[in-house]
């Protein structure tokens, strides 16, 4: 927890009907400390992606993102300042392939429009087909996405984050629908391009195993209040929490 | 497969040889042609997964643009009316687009029918700048300063607006396959996922807006032109349902649909409005009817499926079949 606070959640609060989905939120986000968020179905891990990434606002509290109070701003307005997100149910262009879903991500980052260079022919395609080699879609790439098995839907809506050059990335349960024998071996290269792009990530997880590899810190989130928060080692043994979260996992 | 080119190619020089042989052809696939770079407008949102139920609103603000430029400047000039016209109907979608970019689906569709509507009623209302129900005559302009015989200019014509519309469909396509005609694509299949890239979906769509407003636009100038006339009726909503239906006719998913569509579309209405008044519509309808029901991408979505079957796979996508364009 050495690194400047990247992002901070203060007092968020939002409830849906009866629903509490978060009661009074603080959390900080520390440049270069990878969070892993837990907890059991509905506890508000995706409703606090939303808060943080402008798509739901919240009834109190507020996002400061890099000194900049964010709460108010839009999804791509967050995103144009360095903030990208994977989703839980991949969000791709489904009519588009792999390898052209990335190329206008590559093009949205760079605000290059060419409306007489076709979309296969900008310059970014090298950078974008590494991408996709390194979430290991290259045999897919020019496969409509839509025609894609969901594990590599989700690999690809992670690439399109990661094509963004982020300096924060959410992951919302990034290796759900991921085959379990690929799990570890795709995340290892995310971490590795995280860590040389010097993202921080934020990723929701339900595998403990990944969590114990690849977070700095674990925060557990139950009923949208955070119940524990600190080192996986400490956390992830805690009576309480392998009794309420992890046994559930199980 | 090399049948596949050579097919379009011919079907372009056919059309560019039948007023040759057939010199009562010439008019009507001016006609043609004009209403096809309008299709051609429809096409841009459709590929956004949007249907404007108004867009003969722009072909009708360029075509009355042009009749002011032809009543404005002795007689008027051709090539001058061309730019006026589409830029001011790109303007006009310009200021409509950034309202009904807000809406979209059945919304989008009926607000720009609003728009064209209210139009068309200023149209109809303001007699003494329009000219009322009875319209405004476009006399025959001058071509770079060059005044014209008949028919030479309306060989001119016809000539000019193939090239237009081969360099129009050019460009469209091109716009379709760029990065910003995609990112336009997006907002069929999730704008969300466009918004959460830093890009406005609002935005790109607007872009697509406004170049489908100046295709209208350059299509309602030559409408105008061929005519001779403009009046109301050419930003009647009826016309637009007829830009729409042409779109489906053709093939939505191509650039090369609109022509083709249009030209089909404007034979029959003319052969089968003379040979059987009472049933061409009927005619049409149930044309639609089987496009719809069987083959949805249209007459070049039909002319692809049966190249694939002569040719085995692996030709050209529909959107490759622009060299169609004629
Ligand atoms: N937009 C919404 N409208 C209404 N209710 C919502 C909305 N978003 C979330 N909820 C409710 O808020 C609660 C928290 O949902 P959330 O999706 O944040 O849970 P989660 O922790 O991500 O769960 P999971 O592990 O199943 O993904 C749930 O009860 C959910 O039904
Ligand atoms: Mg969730």
């Amino acid at each position: 927890m050495t690194g400047r606070v990247l992002m901070s959640a203060q007092g968020l609060q939002i409830r849906f009907g009866g629903v509490v989905a978060a009661d009074n939120v603080n959390i900080d986000i520390h440049e270069g400390n990878n969070l892993a968020i837990i907890g059991p179905n509905g506890a508000g891990k995706t409703t606090f992606l939303n808060i943080c990434t402008g798509y739901l606002k919240p009834h109190a509290g507020r996002v400061v993102f890099d000194g900049k109070d964010v709460t108010r701003k839009s999804p791509r307005q967050i995103t144009r300042l360095g903030v990208a997100r994977a989703f839980q149910i991949p969000q791709l262009f489904t009519e588009h392939t792999a390898l052209e879903n990335l190329l206008i991500a590559a093009a949205a980052r760079d605000r290059s429009w060419k409306p007489f260079t076709a979309l296969g022919a900008i310059p970014e395609r090298e950078e974008m087909m590494h991408l996709l080699d390194m979430v290991k879609c290259t045999s897919v790439a020019d496969r409509p996405v839509s025609e894609l098995p969901e594990g590599q839907r989700k690999l690809v809506d992670i690439a399109l984050a990661l094509a963004l050059k982020p300096k924060l990335l959410f992951m919302d349960e990034p290796t759900s629908g991921v085959a379990s024998s690929e799990k570890f071996e795709v995340l290892d290269i995310v971490a590795k391009a995280l860590a040389e792009a010097q993202v921080t990530a934020v990723f929701v997880e339900h595998d403990i195993g990944i969590v114990e590899r690849f977070a700095d810190e674990v925060a557990v989130w139950n009923r949208g209040e955070i119940l524990f928060r600190g080192e996986p080692g400490e956390i992830l043994s805690h009576p309480d929490v392998i009794r309420d979260v992890i046994g559930e996992e199980v | 497969m090399a049948l596949r080119k050579i097919i379009p190619v011919l079907l372009v020089a056919l059309v560019a040889a039948l007023p040759l042989l057939a010199p009562f052809t010439q008019v009507m696939l001016t006609l043609a042609l004009a209403k096809g770079l309008a299709v051609l407008g429809i096409i841009v949102l459709l590929h956004a997964g949007q249907v404007s139920f108004g867009h003969a609103l722009f072909f009708a603000v360029a075509a009355y643009t042009a009749a002011f430029v032809g009543k404005s400047f002795a007689g008027g000039e051709l090539v001058a009316m061309m730019v006026a016209g589409t830029l001011v109907a790109a303007v006009t979608g310009l200021f409509v687009g950034l309202f009904v970019v807000r809406y979209r689906h059945i919304f989008f569709g009926m607000l720009n029918l609003a728009f064209s509507m209210i139009f068309f009623s200023f149209l109809e209302k303001f007699y003494h700048i329009t000219g009322g129900s009875d319209g405004l005559q476009v006399l025959r302009p001058s071509v770079l300063g060059i005044e014209m015989e008949r028919t030479g200019f309306e060989m001119l014509l016809f000539y000019g607006s193939l090239v237009i519309c081969l360099a129009a469909g050019w460009a469209t396509w091109a716009f379709l396959r760029s990065p910003i005609g995609n990112m336009m694509q997006t907002i069929k299949t999730n704008e969300i996922r466009l918004e959460y890239l830093g890009v406005s979906a609002r935005a790109t769509l607007l872009a697509g807006y406004v170049v489908s407003a100046a295709l209208c636009g350059l299509g309602g100038v030559l409408m105008a032109v061929a005519q001779g006339i403009v009046t109301p009726e050419y930003a009647w909503w009826i016309r637009s349902g007829e830009f729409v239906f042409i779109a489906i006719l053709g093939g939505a998913n191509s650039v090369a649909g609109a022509f083709v569509g249009s030209l089909v579309y404007e034979i029959v209405r003319t052969y089968a409005a003379a040979f059987a008044a009472d049933v061409w519509q009927m005619v049409l309808g149930v044309f639609l009817l089987a496009i719809i029901l069987f083959a949805s991408d249209g007459l070049v979505g039909m002319y692809n499926a049966l190249m694939d079957r002569l040719g085995g796979k692996g030709g050209m996508r529909t959107d490759d079949a622009r060299e169609a364009a004629e």
